[in-house]
């Protein structure tokens, strides 16, 4: 597999910083109540890991490695804080519900890791495309986990969408109907747990069932030179 | 040369000089973009919260800037931080106070009110500003989750009587939640003490000089 190819399956499935690596989970489990907000939290921890991938990069010959910690910290930091600056200003709305969660990008252990695990060792390009994969992979998950939670516990999805994509989102909006009680547990903290704990053994089963076919065909594909070889 | 090692010393004045280098790109980067978007946020925050006002107070007959024309008030009955009144007027007839924030406990934190009383002493209405109440059972105090908090506007405190301003399990008028009674409790009567407030000192609020806040960001 090519490098970019690699570097992208790693980021979405792979190595999946939510669901393989386990990292990030205190954003994760806290703003995954719904769709609208794990979309939210997801692009602006995507945003962050782009630009910090990137910076560290960009930087990493001239840090000796006692120090390359506190700087990359530095880093994510203020491109954190940038970021909140700028939610704050473009989507206010979004930022008021989100808010208290972006300062908690900081403490997203993904970002520090791949600064610490890939950026630090690979070109600029290579480090932007594995920010934004590892990114991607973090959000799809944030946004599965948060449409369920929302779906189960209060038997909508997409409330809140005009938040971050103006009015004519409203439209967007799917509601179970006013009959639909929802399971509260889902919204609860537990309910993220429950979750996650479910996407992950979701993916381990999917892995498996991968893994298995992959099999097949390599012993079918040893299988077939061996039997020509008999017949020669 | 290069390739005898740094001494000690050198080596840790090079990374202190690198940390410092990057402490101040990072400030520097924050700067830059606090100065980009900050007369952006403040101009969001006011929008925002006149879009409140504008719910509870008649839009119409406002003509004074009411942002413009506020007191602070030091009051541990109604919160425990100092709290702003915003005066809303029609030419020179009182129209409405716009008690920003009211701050009562709640069941899971602190629970922050806007609460709007016309000039003659009805509730224009109650918004909750922020709380950190159960998802599902005590965030129904909450616009977006369900009409509750809209029972309040019209009332006043003749209308029900003093006695009857509690939730209906306490003997009141007012719907608790099933499962969850504190929530509402405490709201009911962070209303009711705004109430009595502004019936002791209404002339008192109208007629105090305003005291602008100094800057938008001191206010948030």
């Amino acid at each position: 597999m090519s490098m970019p190819r690699h570097i992208i399956a790693d980021g979405l499935w792979n190595n999946n910083q939510a669901l393989v690596a386990l990292l990030g989970l205190c954003p994760l489990l806290a703003v995954s109540s719904t769709l609208v907000n794990g979309l939210g939290l997801g692009l602006a921890t995507t945003a962050v890991l782009v630009a910090s991938n990137t910076t560290v990069s960009l930087i990493r010959h001239w840090i000796s490695p006692q120090i390359r910690l506190p700087v990359f910290v530095l880093v994510i930091a203020s491109f954190v804080t940038a970021v909140e600056l700028a939610m704050n200003a473009w989507f206010h709305d979004l930022y008021k519900i989100l808010g208290i969660f972006i300062p908690l990008i900081v403490t997203n252990c993904t970002i520090v890791g791949r600064a610490e695990a890939f950026a630090s060792r690979n070109r600029v390009p290579h480090a932007a495309l594995d920010g934004l994969a590892m990114g991607t992979g973090f959000t799809l998950v944030l946004v599965v986990l948060g449409g369920l939670r929302e779906l189960i516990g209060q038997g909508t999805l997409f409330s809140g969408a005009e938040l971050m994509f103006g009015e004519g989102a409203r439209d967007w909006f799917v509601s179970l109907g006013d009959g639909y009680q929802g399971l509260i547990l889902a919204i609860l903290p537990p309910g993220a747990f429950f979750g996650l704990g479910l996407l992950i053994a979701l993916k381990y089963l999917i892995d498996k069932r991968l893994e298995a076919r992959a099999r097949r065909r390599a012993e079918a594909a040893a299988a077939a030179p061996q039997a020509a070889g008999a017949q020669g | 040369m290069s390739d005898a090692p740094a001494s000690p010393l050198r080596q840790a004045l090079m990374s202190a000089l690198t940390l410092g280098l990057f402490g101040i790109l990072g400030a520097a980067l924050v700067a830059a973009t606090w100065s980009l978007t900050a007369e952006r946020i403040a101009y969001n925050e006011r929008q925002a919260f006149l879009r409140n006002v504008y719910k509870l107070v008649p839009r119409d007959r406002i003509t004074n800037n009411l942002l413009e024309d506020v007191i602070t008030l030091r009051d541990s009955q109604l919160s425990p931080e100092p709290l702003q009144v915003y005066r809303a007027r029609q030419g020179d007839r009182p129209l409405a106070v716009v008690y920003s924030p009211i701050e009562t406990p709640g069941y899971a934190g602190p629970i922050r009110l806007m609460v709007a009383v016309l000039a003659d002493g009805t509730l224009g209405g109650v918004r909750v500003l922020s709380h950190s109440e159960t998802p599902g059972l005590g965030d129904r105090i909450d616009e977006q989750k369900s009409d509750w908090i809209l029972s309040f506007s019209g009332k006043s405190l003749g209308h029900p009587p003093l006695e009857k301003w509690k939730v209906k399990k306490d003997g009141g008028v007012f719907d608790q939640f099933t499962g969850a009674t504190i929530t509402p409790r405490k709201v009911v009567e962070a209303v009711r003490r705004t109430l009595l407030h502004f019936r002791a000192h209404r002339d008192e609020l109208f007629s105090r000089p305003a005291q602008p806040l100094e800057t938008t960001e001191a206010h948030s």
